[in-house]
């Protein structure tokens, strides 16, 4: 029978499968970070269990961690990292901390070493861990409860999601970006549209992107609602992999990229859901409101409202409507983040920075994804475009995107930012974020408004 | 895991859509170690607000949460969960749940109800009206009831016995453990493991 990727992906993790019973699915990577973890470590201990396979689980620092130099001031948060030491230790698990040449943000480090790979489960007690769909691996989020499951047993018990195609038409016009894709695609289906649903991003715009381009689509899946979201890999991921500290060698390549080509989506398979997106017709994009579905072409106008919960938003947001979005001034540009944080993210606003000036009294934050993303974007020389330019070379983390670490917006403050999540507060109490590509943030942060780089 | 076969209680109408994670709990509070005492960072910006539902003293003491559409989108995390449990809360109805939040709910014995979005309507002008109004959740019909009032919803065999027995899946999944080293024999050896 013609199945999905999710389909067959799915069936080849299957332990056990009974009429009635959720699926029990293996678990081929479990990533654990500092915040969603330490409640699950104690549930081991509490129950004298142990964690199944430390060899698939791979842990970090991230969502915590300051990114200027320097232990970490806060009590709790130094609590929280120093819980994961210990866990780590006690259970067996690899621990890339802070300082240490491996460490990141979670979905940064896992394609980095090559363990992210086609056809593969991937789990993660953070939501945005459908990143790692890009390598056409079925990968989502869990709860702490899921986390000490998959611990404990490797595998989780799972209702099978249904299945949805966004179909994205024609090429992307010159100057649009995949963060600029996916919001025109959140903008389009809303927060609720890939509700129950693992979402693969098919057509011609898709296979034109980098890896780095497609794990900024599948990062903001989750945005959309959806479970997960996938890429079917192709020689764009092949050519990523290859050569990766965890990817196969030799004879082991071959027989993998021939296992990983399997996963392709049948030509006769159907989804349960189709969505149509005309690429050409997007440009750049910015949000305006409190949830990611709330976005228009940066060339547009802050909308009327369409019903009590856009109300809410302009008014938290302080917007009015019919405004040009491109009239709408900020104080602070965050660079970085797991949907933007990689080093394809950095050379592209450092090319729109480059002999140009942060404006005055705005403030530019630029967090690499990890410390590899960092060196890298030194020794090409990106760190110096950046601090000439104004803007603070940090040290690599979640920082801003969720303000557990000093970096935060303060309340009234206005952000340009290349995260994933425009909530109210989410980068800081009463802080008001517009979600953006990092060539648009680097032109907003030049014009001290928001700007795309063409109008510079 | 407490058992959850049906409960009665007074219900906060929350007329807002798309409630995201990070009003539910903001991150601030997730660096805590422990699943205790989330309460009080409960939906904590909009806790400064007197119009805000939950400063309403006549909701004191409510069980159930009867919210907008969409609700828990966002984060992960299941401190969500927890803090809507500490606070008091039994069951959350809505139109709508993010998958990731309906999970972590279910799994840990809060009961998250999905109801057409004008039954959600019907149950929050109650409550709205006469705040004192008891809504039963009835895990076992599953069925929500009021005065005047009865709507079913649909949950899955497997889910209602897991919450009605108070299992824990972990427990569970391990009688399956010999399954799961079968499926472990038949990986390929190139598989990535991380070193």
């Amino acid at each position: 029978m013609s199945r999905t990727m999710a389909e067959k992906v799915w069936d080849a993790h299957l332990v056990r499968s009974t009429e009635g019973e959720p699926d029990l699915l293996y678990i081929d990577l479990h990533l654990v970070h500092e915040v969603t973890s330490p409640q699950a470590f104690d549930g081991l201990r509490a129950n004298g269990r142990t964690v199944r396979r430390p060899e698939l689980t791979i842990a970090t620092e991230d969502h915590n961690v300051p990114t200027t130099a320097g232990p970490i001031t806060d009590i709790v948060s130094r609590t929280q990292v120093e819980a994961l030491r210990h866990n780590c230790e006690e259970f067996g698990v690899r621990l890339y901390p802070m300082g240490d040449a491996g460490q990141g943000i979670v979905h940064v480090i896992g394609p980095q070493l090559g363990l992210t790979q086609p056809g593969m489960t991937v789990v993660c007690g953070d939501s945005h861990t459908s990143t790692h769909g890009a390598f056409g691996a079925l990968a989502f989020g869990i709860g702490t409860s899921q986390v000490e499951h998959v611990l404990a047993t490797q595998s989780l018990p799972m209702r099978r999601p249904k299945t949805m195609a966004v179909e994205v038409e024609g090429a992307l016009p010159p100057g649009v970006t995949a963060k600029d894709l996916v919001l025109g695609i959140i903008t389009q289906i809303g927060t609720g549209g890939g509700q129950g649903h693992i979402i693969e991003y098919r057509g011609e715009a898709i296979r034109g992107l980098s890896m780095e381009g497609r794990m900024t689509v599948c990062n903001m899946s989750i945005e959309a609602g959806a479970r997960a979201g996938m890429i079917a890999p192709d020689d764009t991921t092949f050519d990523y992999l290859r050569g990766r500290d965890r990817a196969p060698e030799d004879a082991d390549w071959d027989a993998a990229v021939e296992h990983w080509k399997s996963f392709a989506t049948d030509e006769d398979a159907t989804f349960d859901k189709v969505v149509h997106i005309d690429a050409s017709a997007l440009s750049p994009w910015v949000t305006w409101g409190t949830n990611p579905g709330q976005g228009a072409p940066l060339s547009g106008r802050v909308p009327q409202p369409a019903d009590s919960s856009d109300e809410r938003a302009l008014a938290y947001m302080d917007l009015v409507p019919g405004t040009p979005l491109t009239d709408v001034a900020v104080d602070t540009v965050f660079i970085g983040s797991c949907t933007n944080g990689r080093l394809e993210d950095l050379r592209a606003a450092a090319e729109v920075l480059k002999g140009r000036r942060v404006a005055d009294g705005v403030r530019m934050l630029v967090v690499p994804g990890s410390v590899d993303v960092k060196e890298r974007a030194e020794s090409e020389g990106l760190q110096d475009i950046f601090t000439a330019a104004g803007a603070e070379w940090r040290g690599a983390g979640c920082s801003m995107c969720l303000a557990m670490n000093p970096d935060k917006l303060s309340p009234g403050q206005r952000s340009a930012s290349t995260s994933n999540r425009n909530f109210e507060g989410r980068q800081g109490p009463g802080g008001r974020t517009h979600l953006v590509s990092p060539s648009v943030a680097a032109a907003t942060a030049v014009a001290g408004r928001l700007t795309a780089p063409a109008d510079l | 895991m407490e058992k959850f076969t049906t409960h009665t209680g007074r219900a906060v109408p929350l007329r807002r859509n798309n409630v995201d994670t990070d009003q539910i709990i903001p991150a601030e509070y997730l660096k805590r170690v422990s699943r205790a005492g989330f309460g009080d960072g409960l939906f904590r910006a909009w806790r400064d607000d007197p119009d805000f539902v939950l400063n309403d003293s006549r909701y004191d003491g409510a069980t159930v949460l009867v919210a907008g559409r969409d609700f828990g989108t966002g984060s992960s995390r299941e401190h969500a969960v927890w803090a809507l449990q500490d606070h008091g809360f039994r069951a959350v109805i809505s139109a709508r749940f993010a998958d990731i939040f309906r999970g972590n709910a279910l799994n840990g014995g809060l009961l998250a109800v999905e109801l057409a979005e004008d039954a959600v309507a019907a149950f929050q002008d109650l409550s709205t009206t006469d705040p004192a109004t008891e809504i039963t959740v009835d895990l076992v019909e599953r069925e929500v009831r009021a005065p005047g009032l009865t709507v079913a919803f649909q949950l899955d065999d497997y889910t209602r016995w897991r919450l009605m027995e108070g299992l824990d899946d972990i427990g569970l999944t391990l009688t399956n453990a010999d399954d799961i080293t079968a499926y472990e024999s038949g990986r390929a050896a190139w598989m990535p493991v991380v070193r």
